[in-house]
């Protein structure tokens, strides 16, 4: 089921006021199949961007977003996504929310309902199928929603800051389960996040974005086996060595443009 | 329900006094006791059964052919900017018009028989049901639309999973604006245009034989035909939208 995913040279512009405005410039990454990759960075650094061009929301940029060497046109049920908000529609019940990803997908009834059932079962809310969005807390609503982006099983799941509305508690609670759901599916992942301690938890790779133009600064890869505990020594190592990163991109970036380093290589050592 | 009883059984008290006291002239406001007894009379001489049951198929066939067509037309002005372009700035602009302005233009086109009543009161019901559907297809969360994007929905899904759900509580108040609406354009036909049976002819019949029981009958049935459809719109609106609060 897993896919890879090939970003090529990725450029973005958007026009603000009749003013060309780049949102992303340059942009390349390969995801592995199965890999669980975190895009981190403050907000305006053209992170969820990125993921909508992932999506297929956004069809206007330069260079080529593939998955399994497919050109990516539109949106498809190959690629699930989770937004920030549980985006549930409120006159369905749990059951039925996710239930409407399936109005397209070439199964049968019976099937279908079988699919629905084993996905609410998946992120624990079985005994709430008949409940309406109104009757779920929070952390439970966005279960929903990944239910929903799981029940096609696309090959690649795209998260954008999901679990950012989230208390504390229910947030930790939740970053477990979806860690489970993707070592169990093996599924390629990519969750953006502006959240340090959640990138370096959940990823294999830890991509560090810096802002005007959005663009890939630093990448870390977190070599950790699974499950992972939050304590652990060089889970919190690195993520110091990120936060660091992070400070430091925010420093260049709160400088005067004119003396921000302009080369797209200097500016991501990492991959250069 | 209890509380809001006890005005209305207090004028009618008041009502009754007055006329039975002397404070008012009987032949112009005969007693309350008076017209439920000439409601009782007329319910076995008169046909008045006849007469209710006229108007209210009158209405209903009105209703439903407006709000039909209020719900397309709504749709079509809410979704399609095409549309809105070129229909919109005309619907606005006609719908100033007070609605009985529109009788001599109806009665010349469509006679003034029974079909000329139906088109009035369908455009009576029309208009709510068109504001209302449009603003509630407009209202449509950019948050949903952008998830059936993402579920790859076609024009049929869009709007049946989306933008009909989204927009029923306002397309709800709209058909019950038009209940409301269509029941008046109904007595108004009644009143204007020709004679025929119905509650507003038993109205005018009263007022040309100066029997004021018979006119104050036909204004009670009027409001309590009102109050009954008010009350069965909101409860089938609450029914239909009861995943809000359930």
């Amino acid at each position: 089921m897993a896919a890879t995913l090939d970003i090529k040279g990725v450029e973005k512009t958007f026009s603000i006021d009749g003013r060309a405005v780049p949102a992303l410039a340059g942009v390349d990454l390969k995801v592995e199949p199965g890999e669980f990759l975190t895009v981190l960075g403050a907000s305006g650094c053209g992170k969820s961007t990125l993921l909508r061009l992932i999506a297929g929301l956004d069809t206007s940029y330069e260079g080529s977003i593939s998955l399994d060497g497919q050109r990516i046109r539109g949106p498809s049920l190959d690629r699930g996504i989770v937004f920030q908000e549980p985006r549930l529609f409120p006159w369905l019940t749990a059951a039925r929310n996710v239930a409407l990803a399936l109005e397209n997908a070439p199964l049968a009834r019976e099937a279908k309902r079988r699919a629905v059932d084993e996905h609410l079962a998946l992120v624990g809310l079985s005994s709430f199928g008949n409940a309406y969005p109104h009757q779920l807390s929070g952390g439970m609503a966005q279960r929903v929603a990944i239910a929903r982006g799981l029940v096609n099983r696309p090959e690649i799941l795209l998260l954008d800051e999901p679990f950012g509305a989230l208390d504390a508690l229910t947030r930790a609670h939740l970053q477990d389960e979806l860690q489970r759901i993707q070592q169990d599916e093996q599924i390629t992942t990519v969750l953006v996040t502006h959240d340090v301690e959640e990138a370096v938890y959940l990823g294999d790779r830890v991509i560090v974005m810096a802002p005007r133009p959005g663009r890939v600064a630093h990448v870390f890869d977190i070599d950790l086996p699974r499950p992972r505990r939050r304590t652990d020594d060089r889970l919190v190592q690195q993520r110091a060595r990120i936060l660091e990163t992070l400070e430091e991109i925010s420093g260049e970036s709160a400088r005067p443009l004119a003396t921000q380093p302009v080369g797209p290589l200097e500016a991501r050592p990492a991959l250069a | 329900m209890r509380r809001g009883l006890t005005l209305p059984l207090i004028l009618l008290l008041a009502w009754e006094l007055a006329s039975r006291l002397g404070l008012a002239d009987p032949r112009i406001l005969p007693p309350a006791s008076q017209v439920l007894l000439r409601g009782w009379a007329a319910f076995w001489n008169d046909d008045l059964l006849g007469n209710l049951l006229a108007s209210l198929t009158r209405d209903l066939a009105g209703f439903s052919l407006g709000t039909l067509a209020g719900l397309c037309f709504g749709t079509l002005l809410g979704l399609s900017r095409l549309g809105d372009r070129l229909l919109g700035p005309s619907f606005h602009g006609l719908k100033q018009i007070a609605i009985f302005a529109w009788i001599p233009l109806i009665s010349m086109w469509f006679g003034i028989g029974e079909l000329a009543k139906i088109v009035f009161i369908a455009i009576a019901a029309f208009v709510p049901v068109v504001l209302n559907t449009e603003e509630g297809m407009r209202g449509a969360s950019r948050q949903l639309i952008e998830v059936g994007r993402v579920l790859t929905f076609n024009r049929r899904q869009r709007l049946t999973r989306i933008f009909l759900p989204s927009a029923l509580p306002a397309i709800l108040t709209g058909i019950q604006l038009a209940l409301m609406a269509s029941w008046l354009a109904t007595i108004g036909t009644e009143y204007f245009m020709t004679v025929g049976p119905g509650i507003g002819g038993l109205i005018i019949e009263g007022r040309e034989r100066f029997e004021m029981d018979q006119v104050m009958l036909g204004i009670l049935i009027l409001g309590v035909v009102g109050f009954a459809l008010n009350a069965v719109a909101g409860h089938l609106g609450r029914v239909l939208t009861r995943y809000e609060t359930a």
